[in-house]
C-alpha cells in the first residue's frame, strides 16, 4: 500500500462514522432549522388570527427554501469600519458551535448521532455555549452601537443563565450518576420514572435558562427588535445573517434535546417499565395513521386542486410512516427494530413539545427589561438552583444511607425547593418595592446593569 | 436635579455613549430621531430631532380656500383623521358663526368616538409590540379593521377620510350604519377582555410599565401635556366635559383618571377610555335625530375678519385650531396645536435615569404620531 495514502486510510477507518455523521448534520440540520422557522411563523400566525406564509408552495411549504435562496443571492454588505476578518468569522463560529453540539446528541437507542462519548452531556452544553463567542465577536466587529450593546447584553445574559441552567442540569445528573447520553436514559429506565417527576423544579429552571440561552422572548434582549433594531445582528445581512439564524434555531433543538434526554426520559415511552402499558408501543403508528386519516378528511375540503394533491401527499407519507412504525409490532422477525423506531418517535415528539412551548411563550409574553432579567437570574434562579442541587443531593444520601423511600425523599426535595422559590419571590418583591420608592427616576442608582 | 459634576460622571468613569435612535428605527413610531446619551444602559439625557415629516401644512392653509384645506388636516394625525376633521370643521363653523344641525352633530360624535377607539387600538398594539408582546398588535388591528369598514361604507375612505364638511356632513348615514356600529360595540366588549387577559395582570407587563416614565400632575401642566397623559397623572381634564362640543353633553360617560402618572396608569386610562367611547357610541345610535345634515353655508366661504380658537379632545390630547381670517376666501393664518408635539416635550423628563428599553416604552406611552408632530 502506498505509504502516503496509508495514514489517511487509517484515519478514515477509525473515524468514518463521525465523518458521515458530520456531513449528515451539516446537510440536514439547516433544512430542519429552516422548517422550524416556518413552523414558528405558522404557529404565530395561528395564534394571531392570520394565515402566515401562504404564497410559496402549498401553504407556504417552500418558504424556507425561497428564503434561503434569497439570502444566498443577496448583496453581501460589510460596513466600512468593521473588523473584516472577525466579521467573517463570527457567524461561522456561532453556527459551528451549534452544529457541533448536535453531534453529541442521541435521538434514539440506535440513533446516536456521532459517538457516545463519556462526557456526552457536558460536551453538548459546553460546545453550544461557545456560540456566545460568535455573538460577542460579531457585535464587536460590526463597529456599531446597537451591535455592541446587543453583544454586551448577550454576554451578561448567557453568563448568568448558563450558571442557573448548569446547576439545574447537575440536579438531574446527580440522579443519573453519569454524563453519558445513553446511560442517562438507561438510568431513567432503571428508576422506572422520568427525572422530571423526581426533580420538577430542575426542569423548570432549565426551561427558563434555556429560553434565555437561546436568546428567545421573553429574554430576547440581545436582539430586541424594538430597542436595539436587531442587536448583534444589526449589521449582518444576507448569508451571514442566515448563519446566525441557523445557529439560533439549531441551539433550540440542542437545548430541547438536552432537556428531553435528562428530564423527559429521552426515547423512553411514558411508563417504560409498566407491562400492562405496553399498548403504548402502538401509539406512534396509530398517531401517524390518525394524522394521515385527518389529512384525507381535510383533502376533500380544500378549495384548490394543488392543495388537495398536497393533502393526499401528506396523508400518504403519514401512512408510509405508520407502516414503518407499525410493522415491527406485527411482524415478529422485525421486532428488533421497534425500540429504535419508536424511540426516535418519542424523542422527536418530546423535542417538538419543548420547542412548541418556547414558541408559545414567545407569542404570549412581553419582554423583560435588562435589570429585571439580571435580577431574575441572580436573585431567583441561581439561588433556587443551588438549593435544588443541595436538596437533591441530601435526598439521595437519605435514600442510600438511611433507607428512606425514594419518592418520599424526592417529594421533600421538591417541597423544600418550592418553599425557597416562594421565599425568594417574596424577598424580590420587597426589594423591588423598596427600590422603586427609594430611587426617583431622576437619580440613576449606582447599580451597574452589566455587573455580575 | 443633579449638579453638573455629578451629571458628567459615569459609573465606570468612561465616556458617555451617544446612541442615535432613528429616524429609521422599528419603534420610534415613524421618523422621530432621538439622540440618547447613555451611561451603559442608563439614559443620561435625550434630545429629540424632529422635522423629518414636515410638509408645511400650516403654510399650505394660507393658499387654499377653507374647504380645500379640510383634507389636509386628515394628514396630520393620520391614525385619527376623523378627529382632526371635526376640530377643523367646528373651528371654521365658529368663525362663520354657523352651527351644524343636530343630526350631523350626533353622527359626527359617533364617528369621532369610533375613531378614538381605532386610534387607541393602534396605540395599544404598537405599545405592546415595543415592550415585546407580539400578539396584541394583530388583535388590535383586527378590531380596528371593523371600524375602518364602517368608515369606508360611510364615506368611501378608510384612513384619511375627510368625513365631515364645514357646516355639517356631505353624506347621509348609510342604511345599516346604526346596526354596524351596534354590532361592533357589542363585539368589542368581549374583544377588549382579550387584551386585558394578555396584558393587564401580566407581571412582566406590570414590571415594564409601573413606575416607568412617571410624570406628576404639576409637570404635566407645566409642559402643557394633555389627553390621557395628563389624566393618568390625576388631573380630571377632558374637553368633552369641560367645554362640550359636538353632541357630547347629551351623553353620560366617565373620565378615567390615574394616580401615579406612570406608563401603567396611562395604559389603564386609555383602556378605560375605549370602554367609555364604546358606551358613548351605544348611547348615540339609540337616538339619532332626524333632519337635515348640512347647515346654512354658502358655496363660497367668506368668514368675517377676525380670529378664532377652537379645541377638541382628540384621542391623543387637546387638538386646537387658531384661525385668523382677513375676510377673503382663504385663511390669513392657521395655527394648529398638535397634542403629539406638545406631549413629546415630556420625553426627556420621563426618560432620564431609565434604561434604553424604557425609552421605547415611554415613546409608546406618549402615543405620538409624527405626521402631527412635524405637520
Amino acid at each position: 500500500m502506498n505509504p502516503t495514502v496509508h495514514p489517511v486510510l487509517a484515519f478514515l477507518q477509525a473515524w468514518w462514522v463521525e465523518l458521515v455523521c458530520g456531513v449528515v448534520i451539516v446537510a440536514v440540520v439547516p433544512l430542519i432549522a429552516g422548517y422550524l422557522v416556518l413552523m414558528e411563523r405558522k404557529l404565530m400566525a395561528d395564534m394571531q388570527a392570520r394565515l402566515g406564509p401562504m404564497r410559496v408552495g402549498p401553504h407556504g411549504l417552500l418558504q424556507p427554501i425561497a428564503d434561503a435562496v434569497k439570502l444566498l443571492i443577496k448583496e453581501d454588505i460589510i460596513p466600512d469600519h468593521a473588523d473584516k476578518m472577525i466579521f467573517w468569522l463570527a457567524p461561522v463560529a456561532s453556527m459551528t458551535a451549534a452544529l457541533t453540539a448536535m453531534g453529541g446528541i442521541a435521538f434514539g437507542p440506535s440513533f446516536l448521532v456521532a459517538r457516545d462519548i463519556n462526557v456526552g452531556l457536558l460536551f453538548v452544553v459546553g460546545v453550544s455555549s461557545m456560540g456566545l463567542l460568535g455573538i460577542m465577536l460579531g457585535g464587536w466587529a460590526s463597529n456599531s452601537h446597537y451591535s455592541i450593546m446587543g453583544a454586551l447584553r448577550s454576554t451578561a445574559q448567557l453568563v448568568s443563565y448558563e450558571t442557573a441552567g448548569g446547576l439545574a442540569l447537575i440536579s438531574g445528573l446527580l440522579l443519573a450518576g453519569t454524563l453519558k447520553i445513553r446511560a442517562i436514559v438507561d438510568a431513567q429506565q432503571h428508576f422506572g420514572v422520568w427525572f422530571v417527576f423526581l426533580a420538577p423544579v430542575a426542569l423548570f429552571i432549565y426551561l427558563i435558562a434555556s429560553i434565555a440561552e437561546t436568546n428567545r422572548a421573553p429574554f430576547d434582549l440581545p436582539e430586541a427588535e424594538s430597542e436595539l433594531v436587531a442587536g448583534y445582528m444589526t449589521e449582518f445581512s444576507g448569508f451571514r445573517w442566515a448563519l446566525y439564524f441557523l445557529g439560533e434555531y439549531t441551539n433550540m433543538i440542542v437545548v430541547g434535546a438536552v432537556a428531553t434526554t435528562l428530564f423527559l426520559g429521552g426515547w423512553l415511552r411514558p411508563f417504560p417499565n409498566v407491562r400492562w402499558m405496553n399498548w403504548l408501543d402502538a401509539v406512534p403508528a396509530l398517531f401517524t395513521a390518525a394524522v394521515g386519516v385527518y389529512c384525507v378528511y381535510r383533502a376533500g375540503k380544500q378549495p384548490v386542486r394543488v392543495q388537495i394533491w398536497f393533502m393526499w401527499g401528506v396523508a400518504l407519507t403519514c401512512f408510509a410512516a405508520a407502516l414503518i412504525l407499525g410493522l415491527p409490532l406485527l411482524v415478529a422477525p422485525m421486532k428488533f427494530m421497534m425500540p429504535g423506531l419508536n424511540g426516535a418517535f418519542w424523542f422527536l415528539l418530546k423535542i417538538s413539545a419543548y420547542i412548541y412551548l418556547f414558541m408559545w411563550v414567545r407569542f404570549t409574553l412581553p419582554r423583560y427589561r435588562f435589570d429585571q432579567l439580571m435580577h431574575l437570574g441572580w436573585y431567583i434562579l441561581i439561588p433556587l438552583a443551588i438549593v435544588n442541587v443541595l436538596a437533591v443531593g441530601i435526598a439521595m444520601i437519605l435514600e442510600s444511607e438511611y433507607g428512606w423511600n425514594r419518592w418520599l425523599a424526592m417529594l421533600l426535595t421538591t417541597v423544600i425547593t418550592l418553599a425557597t422559590a416562594i421565599l425568594l419571590l417574596y424577598l424580590n418583591d420587597k426589594r423591588a418595592a423598596a427600590s422603586s420608592t427609594a430611587a426617583p427616576p431622576e437619580e440613576p442608582s449606582a447599580e451597574d446593569s452589566y455587573a455580575g | 436635579m443633579q449638579d453638573d459634576a455629578a451629571q458628567n460622571q459615569t459609573l465606570l468613569g468612561a465616556d458617555e455613549l451617544v446612541l442615535n435612535m432613528g429616524p429609521q428605527h422599528p419603534s420610534t413610531h415613524g421618523v422621530l430621531r432621538v439622540k440618547l446619551k447613555l451611561d451603559g444602559e442608563r439614559v443620561r439625557g435625550t434630545e429629540c430631532v424632529i422635522g423629518y415629516l414636515h410638509r408645511g401644512v400650516e403654510k399650505i392653509a394660507e393658499n387654499r380656500s377653507y374647504q380645500q384645506f379640510a383634507p389636509y388636516v386628515d394628514r396630520m394625525d393620520y391614525v385619527a383623521a376623523v378627529s382632526n376633521g371635526l376640530g377643523y370643521c367646528e373651528a371654521v363653523e365658529k368663525l362663520l358663526n354657523v352651527e351644524a344641525p343636530p343630526r350631523a352633530k350626533v353622527i359626527r360624535t359617533i364617528m369621532t368616538e369610533l375613531q378614538r377607539i381605532a386610534s387607541h387600538l393602534i396605540w395599544l398594539g404598537t405599545h405592546a409590540l415595543d415592550i415585546g408582546a407580539l400578539t396584541p398588535l394583530f388583535y388590535c388591528l383586527r378590531e380596528r379593521e371593523e371600524i375602518l369598514k364602517i368608515f369606508e361604507k360611510y364615506c368611501g375612505a378608510r384612513l384619511t377620510t375627510h368625513a365631515f364638511r364645514i357646516g355639517g356632513l356631505q353624506y347621509e348615514a348609510y342604511d345599516s350604519f346604526e346596526k354596524d356600529v351596534e354590532r361592533f360595540c357589542k363585539d368589542f366588549e368581549r374583544r377588549i377582555q382579550e387584551y386585558v387577559d394578555l396584558l393587564t395582570g401580566n407581571s412582566i407587563w406590570i414590571g415594564r410599565t409601573r413606575n416607568v416614565g412617571v410624570l406628576s400632575a404639576e409637570d404635566c401642566i407645566a409642559l402643557g401635556a394633555s389627553g390621557p397623559v395628563l389624566r393618568a397623572s390625576g388631573v380630571k381634564w377632558d374637553l368633552r366635559k369641560a367645554q362640550p362640543y359636538a353632541a357630547y353633553e347629551q351623553y353620560k360617560f366617565e373620565i378615567p383618571v390615574g394616580t401615579n402618572g406612570d406608563t401603567y396608569d396611562r395604559y389603564m386610562v386609555r383602556m378605560e377610555e375605549m370602554r367609555q367611547s364604546r358606551l358613548i357610541c351605544l348611547q348615540a345610535i339609540e337616538n339619532i335625530p332626524a333632519g337635515p345634515i348640512m347647515g346654512k353655508v354658502g358655496k363660497v366661504l367668506k368668514p368675517p375678519v377676525g380670529e378664532i380658537y377652537h379645541s377638541i379632545e382628540a384621542p391623543k390630547g387637546i387638538l386646537g385650531y387658531y384661525i385668523v381670517s382677513d375676510g377673503t376666501t382663504q385663511p390669513y393664518r392657521v395655527r394648529i396645536r398638535p397634542p403629539s408635539f406638545i406631549n413629546l416635550q415630556a420625553l426627556d423628563k420621563m426618560a432620564r435615569g431609565h434604561l434604553v428599553a424604557d425609552v421605547v416604552a415611554i415613546i409608546g406611552t406618549l402615543d405620538i404620531v409624527l405626521g402631527e408632530v412635524d405637520r
